[in-house]
């Protein structure tokens, strides 16, 4: 559709002409939203690579472990599992951490799209620029302006929920079983790293498909595994990048040639690389921008200098003082007591 | 005007009618599980999920119930802020409406939160994040339900002979009058806004950065709409006078904010060239035409005069916009929402009856305050055609 269209549209709907104005400039990808906030070079992050995952769940059950998170059943499994054997399937309230299975066809080969299958962990991505922290009305949602770990503060929150409603990924999770729940979700274990440690799942992890480190060594190290042809022999590090532990001689995979979480909602400290495309494994499609900056742009233009409230409230106060004093139609406040005037 | 129009007073009559005791049990099955929910916890009583984590009562109860209880704001815009005083008669069932409206949706929020004694922290400044279109909605959820019930507060002076403080009150009710303007307006628009964080996980027959705009149109026209829902009831119901001249006005102007709303919300579907996804076999297309036949016939309901001018096409138009805009609201937060892949809600039954029971507290009260209050003006249909007889 041609400027022109929307100029002649807009001249000819006199009467809609701002609405139909506002609507052209959207149209154009005119956005009213901010700039999207930047990592922080500090900025810590998780590397999980889909093509060393052999499913193990070490790290859901380290995950419980140092998170002092309990056992969850499904339904399905209640009549010979008591809870004495952890078989979370997704996040939850009381799981932070899932690996979950993508399966296709005969699942003959592993990382293949078809009749393959591959490995997938799903947790708290730690947006660079968060929804949750965004909409969380009484900032009990906080990124670390250093670590840009995004943390929960149970004695803020007040379990509104829409956090996990507005986050792209579906992660913060309100514990339902309990009468006066918490949200739960990833926090990089943060309470290890305070000790000099790392976040359970990578200290765990056999074949360092999740790997700890500096975000920014974390993406050149991504970058280099997926520029590399299929089968190049390379080290994969174990823990932390970086840290003392013996790297694991390997093969690289046949990678897709992205980098999940570079620039995905804007960008997250979670990274994904994987040979199987990201949407099969659970990660949406999503454009290149944060949604907490379209939101508080639209937010903020509303409410720039908390002018229009003010201005619409001076004139408010100017009709309804006209209204109920001048003693014509809408004489005497509530009631229409016409004698009170005299 | 005729004298006996303008002295709202009691209904009186028996306070144990049969719809009255049949509200009263609806109300109390809802506080069962009410009182179930504190106990034992959300997940004893509603089936919301990791996947899904807003059910009806925040789609149904906090959302919806407000725009239904924007009677009160929108006769105040006119009644006031036009200084169109002739709306008067209507203008307390209104605010009764709206009190009922908002206040009902401040106790869904209590229910729904999962932390509420924390809710605290939304008065305390150094907790509050200003970027978050929730708090706005919070604080003007609490503030407008102040306002409504100083507004309705006459009702009550009068009614217990408090005549003194009934005329201090008068003397600065226009301040409290414009709050009652100025309140909803950024609350109505602010849930819209509460969306606009979505982008990834609403349809774009929905998601837009005009959300404000569509959410405070929709408002104010259901706002009207239930005005003329309620008064065409009221009258029947209690064998009164019509209010039908007064209805006939109003339908005018639903008129214009349901075809601005339809121009807006239509436009930019098209201009973005989203409009394919109304001709796709899925669940939001389907609901996208269910809501456009809504407000269209509502827009064909109420297109000539004559048709505005007949109580049964007035109440009918009423019903397709509340409707109409009910779906636009259940739509966008509930029922096109994207969950997280592999789950699904659809509300158990305890869930339910706690939504049924907040809406038959509605009615109950509603019902109670016409009889015992100085709410309604219209005068009995026997003395204003006492030869029909």
């Amino acid at each position: 559709m041609s400027i022109d269209r929307r100029a002649f549209l807009a001249k000819s709907f006199g009467g809609f002409a701002a609405g139909t104005t506002l609507a052209a400039g959207e149209a154009q990808a005119l956005t009213l939203a901010r700039p999207d906030k930047v990592a922080s070079p500090d900025a810590v992050g998780i590397l999980y690579d889909s093509t060393l995952c052999v499913g193990c769940k070490a790290c859901v059950a380290a995950c419980k472990a140092a998170n002092g998170a309990p056992a969850v059943v499904p339904a399905t499994l209640a009549d010979w599992n008591q809870g004495e054997w952890d078989s979370a399937e997704d996040l939850d309230g009381r799981t932070l951490n899932v690996i979950k299975a993508y399966v296709n066809g005969t699942r003959e080969v592993k990382d293949r799209e078809t009749d393959g299958f591959a490995f997938v962990k799903r947790h708290c991505l730690h947006c660079i620029d968060p929804s949750c922290v965004s909409v969380c009305p009484v900032s009990a949602m906080q990124k670390h302006p250093v670590s840009g770990i995004v943390t929960n503060d149970k004695d803020a929150c007040m379990g509104c929920r829409y956090c996990s409603y507005a986050c792209p990924f579906g992660v913060p999770q309100f514990d339902l079983t309990q009468a006066y729940g918490r949200i739960n979700k990833c926090e990089m274990c943060g309470h290890l790293q305070a000790k000099g440690g790392i976040p359970a799942c990578c200290d765990v992890c056999p074949t360092g498909a999740s790997l700890f480190g500096k975000l920014t060594d974390l993406q050149k190290e991504a970058e280099t595994r997926i520029s590399l042809p299929a089968g190049t022999p390379h080290d994969f590090p174990r823990g932390r990048l970086g840290g003392d532990r013996p790297a694991n001689p390997g093969q690289t995979a046949n990678y897709l040639k992205k980098v999940y979480g570079e620039k995905d909602a804007g960008g997250t400290q979670l990274r994904y690389i994987a040979g199987v495309p990201f949407d099969k494994l659970g990660l949406p499609n999503l454009p290149n921008h944060s949604f907490a900056a379209t939101a508080e742009g639209i937010q903020h233009t509303i409410y720039k200098w908390f002018a229009a409230p003010v201005v619409l409230f001076a004139g408010l106060l100017a009709l309804t003082y006209r209204s109920t004093r001048k003693g014509n139609g809408g004489a005497g406040g509530d009631a229409p007591h016409s004698s009170e005037k005299s | 005007m005729h004298d006996a129009h303008v002295q709202p007073r009691p209904l009186g009559g028996r306070i144990l009618t049969v719809p009255v005791a049949i509200l009263t049990v609806l109300t109390l099955v809802g506080f069962y599980y009410i009182a179930k929910r504190y106990f034992f916890g959300i997940g004893a009583v509603a089936n919301v999920n990791p996947g899904y984590p807003w059910g009806i009562w925040v789609a149904f109860d906090v959302i919806v119930g407000p725009a239904i209880g924007c009677g009160g704001f929108a006769m105040a815009l006119l009644t006031y802020v036009l200084n169109q005083g002739k709306y008067h008669p209507i203008m307390r069932p209104a605010l009764l409406g709206g009190l009922f409206g908002y206040t009902l949706a401040g106790v869904a929020v209590m229910i729904d939160l999962g932390r509420y004694f924390n809710s605290m922290n939304l008065l305390l400044p150094w907790h509050l994040n200003t970027n978050s279109i929730m708090l706005e909605t919070a604080l003007c959820v609490m503030a407008y339900v102040a306002v409504l019930w100083i507004e309705f507060s006459p009702a009550f002076l009068e009614r217990f002979g408090l005549s003194k403080l009934r005329k201090t009150l008068e003397r600065f009710m226009f301040v409290i009058i414009a709050l009652g303007v100025l309140l909803p307006t950024m609350h109505q628009s602010a849930l819209g806004t509460i969306l606009a964080v979505n982008e990834s996980k609403l349809s774009p027959l929905w998601w837009t950065q005009l959300l404000p705009v569509l959410y405070l149109i929709s408002a104010v026209a259901m706002g009207y709409s239930v005005v003329a829902f309620e008064a065409t009831l009221v009258s029947r119901g209690f064998r009164l006078k019509s209010e039908l001249p007064l209805l006939s006005s109003i339908g005018r102007i639903i008129l214009w904010l349901v075809v601005a709303f339809m121009f807006i919300r239509i436009g930019v579907i098209v201009l973005n060239g989203n409009l394919g996804l109304a001709f796709e076999s899925t669940r939001a297309a389907l609901l996208f035409w269910v809501e456009t036949f809504l407000f269209g016939a509502a827009i064909v309901l109420l297109s000539t005069d004559r048709l505005r001018r007949t109580e049964r096409y007035i109440f009918l138009s009423a019903c397709a916009l509340l409707l109409g805009g009910t779906f636009y609201r259940l739509d966008s937060y509930l029922l096109v929402y994207t969950g997280s892949p592999g789950w699904r809600y659809f509300p158990s039954v305890p869930e339910l009856m706690i939504t049924i029971g907040l809406v038959s507290l509605h009615v109950l009260l509603f019902i109670l305050f016409c009889k015992l209050l100085p709410v309604l003006s219209n005068p009995p249909r026997q003395a204003a055609e006492a030869h029909a007889s």
